[in-house]
């Protein structure tokens, strides 16, 4: 099957021989973004998710064939060390990784829930960020969250479209 | 001590891609605690450096941009331990923070550790030898720098990685550009801690940035150009043993490029991750079981008094106090513990003609690197072991038999070969934290004081059995130094006191856990002085306090004590239906005492708050040391709450995460208050002391919350509601 894919602005055409091939794999063995991770295979953890048209999305039980024609992006699309996302950047602000391997599931989680909940609480923060951290980190995390929040708010009062309409 | 000299014959320097000079250094001794507990017998004043010495090794490299690249021999788990020896390091090369770099040693040019990364021991062996080397290389290149400059070295200034002299200023890359001949001085004396600019500052993980941009930095990123994909059989049964397979169904599957029969196990070589896993499922392996073990077999070879006792703690005399009525007795249990770590165990491995290069998250390089040479029939300096960042550690990657693997599928089909776990097989083929059953016993005097106290501890094997710990050095330990971790008696003014070890051996793996045995022998020990306080009717803290013997240990953990009382403002009653709970322990020389705030909601038991004083000595790294603390606390919150494994029908169960029930966002408490004290000189166990009272401190705070002694962990099964 022929698939098409954007993934972090840039187009893809793929020959994928089965369709139903999770879209972890694709992302990580065509295409080379090894920073989406696997970690348990079965939608369990979240150290796959990534964001199909904006949506989180757990890679590893999502068929490739549920996002031909559609936008993926993955931690390498979501901001880089001259341009962070505000997820990245608070995640640098407090020191978040240990040993790192899920926490690009967790940024990537953490983006679709800020963009559409850019004042999350503590609860919105409970019910919507569900992977797991082995090393445990989610002290600093939930901080990390709040802040990414309040840097994602200042970004929106920021453009050039809220200033003309005077907007906060 | 003639030991931590740097044979000087062993610096030289050579020329390598990309850099000017390669600063190596080759046999150094550096010993940690566990290896000199088990090597005790045969230490002598000069004892070999266990590792390859017949190359030499790098140590540090000084790049074009002046950019110097620190070779670890330990591996960068999450702990930190890159970050804290890049400021040590730093601290004596007088460079900046920006201008290390922190890379894994890799097997065939890199100090390969001998022993393992974990046991909290890494910044702790490496304080003074690390430094030592760094000023070693910062005397050479002042040297060097003055024959250069032809100056005197004494008028020379050092600064950022450069040296100068009036106006003249020469960078280290400069200095080590086409040198070909290094004069080694003598180990220079090292700078005082009260001179230290990076040491103790809380500066950013050398990491960070890898970590936050999605670098392909694990074992499982790992690539190669012509890469397959492999896949092994496991068993699902306790104790099967692999005797054939049927390959029929599978070997004409899409995408299989090879199925490969060993004498020991069957895998496939596919084009791809998914096809090698289908292939996988399709092959038939007939294995040879013994018994369909059940948890309540386990349970029951577990209890106390069946294993082989040793008594690793004696003082004065315990022996006529058994007999007595008014002995105090409780029993607790801890179940089997998965490690659970996100990353699965992997290896890409590439074996051609006369050489290996396997890329592994492994936290016993030298091991896994011995393992795969002897399988492969290859020299060890024909391996070359690239560890890479581990996606978690916790234990898990001190057996590494997934290397040997990919390196046998790689060799049969002569290409690069990725080879991991699937989830499934990482929660069945663990190589669990042993369950264990604790016997406590004691006896109060008429004061409320305890007069004796006795604590057995049953459990399946940590250390012994481990490739670790030779079987030879079993009886010269006597007790496995794992099981026992943490379940010696702490308060050394009780004038009667012993501890025994019990050993089980189990019919499944069980190993190294983050902390070993300190997080369920704390939870027994420290449940029960719970349950010795109340029946003195004192203050729990004020209780331990009272039985802490006066010497520099005991005046640590008393210090600890008083602070966590101190900070948390600890009371023993109920406030806003909260209670606290406290609990102290010892491991490692790192003593650790924690107050937690706990409620019971929607029958729940929800931990709000934690407060944790912990002497750990010097501290290198102020931030991540707390991330340490905040990391083991919410860790231990999870085990001590809800990890648990099953035996069922032979197998071990769950085998997913859910079911595997661990801490999430939601149950990590939203407030922890570290404070640190430093009642020692260097640095001490930090990664794993912290696992220690948690546990105990929750089952404590439910007891005044509701009564209940909860005496089995996970406590949230256990408890009534």
């Amino acid at each position: 099957m022929k698939i098409a894919l954007q993934v972090n602005g840039e187009h893809h055409s793929l020959e994928i021989a089965d369709e139903n091939t999770p879209l972890l794999w694709v992302v990580r063995d065509l295409l080379n973004l090894k920073g989406t991770k696997f970690g348990c295979g079965k939608a369990a953890c979240g150290a796959c998710t990534l964001h199909v048209d904006g949506e989180a999305v757990r890679s590893c039980s999502y068929a490739v064939k549920f996002a031909d024609g559609k936008k993926v992006t993955t931690i390498e699309g979501l901001g880089n060390e001259e341009a962070p996302h505000p997820v990245q950047q608070a995640w640098l602000e407090h020191v978040v990784p240990q040993c790192g391997y899920c926490q690009p599931g967790f940024m990537m989680a953490t983006a679709a829930l800020i963009s559409k909940n850019p004042k999350p609480t503590d609860e919105d923060i409970d019910k919507n960020i569900i992977n797991i951290c082995r090393c445990a980190t989610y002290y600093r995390m939930r901080k990390a969250i709040h802040r990414a929040a309040e840097l994602e708010r200042q970004r929106l009062s920021l453009t050039p479209k809220n200033i003309e309409n005077g907007e906060e | 001590m003639a030991k931590n000299k740097i044979s000087r014959r062993k610096f030289l320097v050579r020329g390598g891609l990309g850099t000017i000079g390669v600063l190596a250094v080759g046999t150094y001794l550096f010993r940690n605690p566990i290896r000199r507990q088990i090597a005790g017998a045969l230490n002598t004043a000069d004892t070999p450096y266990l590792g390859d010495t017949s190359t030499p090794v790098i140590w540090f490299e000084i790049t074009e941009e002046n950019i110097v690249i620190l070779h670890s021999p330990k591996v960068e788990m999450g702990q930190g331990t890159f970050t804290g020896l890049a400021q040590m390091a730093a601290e004596e090369l007088e460079i900046d923070m920006s201008q290390i770099e922190v890379v894994h040693a890799q097997s065939i040019s890199g100090n390969v550790d001998s022993f393992a990364t974990g046991g909290s021991t890494s910044i702790s062996a490496l304080w003074v030898p690390l430094r030592e080397l760094a000023a070693t290389m910062r005397e050479m290149l002042l040297q060097k720098a003055a024959e250069k400059m032809e100056v005197e070295k004494s008028t020379l200034t050092i600064s950022q990685g450069k040296v100068y002299s009036g106006s003249t200023e020469m960078s280290y890359a400069q200095i080590a550009e086409g040198v070909v001949e290094w004069e080694v001085p003598d180990t220079p004396k090292l700078k005082p801690v009260s001179q230290m600019k990076w040491v103790g500052k809380p500066v950013p993980r050398v990491d960070l940035a890898d970590k936050v941009f999605g670098a392909p930095i694990f074992g499982m990123d790992a690539t190669l150009p012509n890469m397959l994909y492999g896949s092994v059989v496991r068993s699902s049964k306790i104790g099967a043993v692999y005797k054939d397979a049927d390959i029929s169904k599978a070997e004409n599957m899409p995408g299989v490029v090879k199925i490969v029969k060993e004498d020991d196990f069957v895998g496939v070589v596919a084009q791809s991750f998914t096809e090698a896993e289908n292939a996988k499922n399709a092959i038939e392996v007939t294995w040879e079981t013994t018994k369909n073990w059940q948890t309540q077999d386990i349970r029951s070879m577990l209890e106390v008094g069946k294993g082989t006792p040793f008594v690793i703690q004696k003082a004065g005399d315990v022996d006529d106090f058994l007999a007595d009525d008014s002995t105090v007795e409780s029993s607790y249990w801890s179940p089997i513990g998965a490690h659970a770590q996100i990353e699965p165990n992997g290896a890409l491995a590439h074996v051609e003609k006369d050489k290996a290069t396997i890329y592994m998250s492994t936290q016993v390089v030298k091991i896994s690197r011995d393992e795969i040479a002897n399988r492969l029939g290859l020299a060890k300096d024909q391996v070359n072991l690239v560890p890479t960042f581990l996606g978690g550690g916790f234990g898990r990657r001190l057996h590494t038999p997934n290397g040997i693997q990919a390196a046998v599928l790689s060799k049969a089909v002569g290409r690069p070969v990725k080879c991991f776990f699937s989830r499934k097989e990482e929660f069945q083929n663990d190589t669990f934290r042993p369950p264990t059953h604790h016997v406590l016993k004691a006896k109060l005097d008429n004061d409320g004081g305890i007069e004796t106290f006795e604590h057995n501890v049953s459990s399946g094997d940590v250390a012994f059995g481990s490739p670790m710990v030779p079987g030879i050095a079993e009886p010269i330990l006597g007790a496995d130094l794992g099981a026992w971790r943490g379940g010696m008696v702490q308060y050394g003014a009780i004038p009667n006191y012993q501890a025994i070890s019990w050993r089980v051996q189990l019919p499944f793996a069980t190993s190294w856990w983050r902390s070993l045995g300190l997080l369920a022998n704390t939870f027994a020990i420290e449940s029960f002085m719970d349950e010795l306080a109340v029946k003195a009717k004192k203050n729990p803290a004020d209780f331990r306090l009272a039985h802490i013997q006066k010497d520099d240990r005991g005046e640590r953990l008393a210090n600890v004590i008083k602070k966590v009382v101190e900070v948390s403002g600890y009371k023993d009653e109920l406030v806003n239906n909260r209670a606290m709970g406290f609990a102290a322990s010892t491991d490692a020389n790192t003593p650790c005492a924690q107050v937690v705030e706990v409620s019971i909601e929607h029958n729940e038991i929800k931990v709000h708050k934690v407060t944790c004083a912990m002497d750990p000595g010097l501290v290198v790294n102020l931030d991540q040391v707390k991330a340490q603390c905040e990391g083991a606390i919410i860790m231990g919150i999870s085990a001590s709450l809800f990890e648990k494994m099953e035996v069922e029908d032979g197998a071990l169960t769950p085998t997913i995460y859910g079911p595997y029930q661990m801490a999430m966002m939601k149950h990590s408490p939203k407030e922890i208050d570290i404070i640190l004290l430093q009642g020692a000189d260097a640095p001490g166990a930090v990664g794993e002391p912290p696992l220690g009272p948690i546990g105990a401190a929750i089952a404590n705070a439910v007891f005044r919350l509701t009564g209940q002694r909860i005496r089995r962990m996970p406590l949230q099964d256990h408890l009534q509601v």
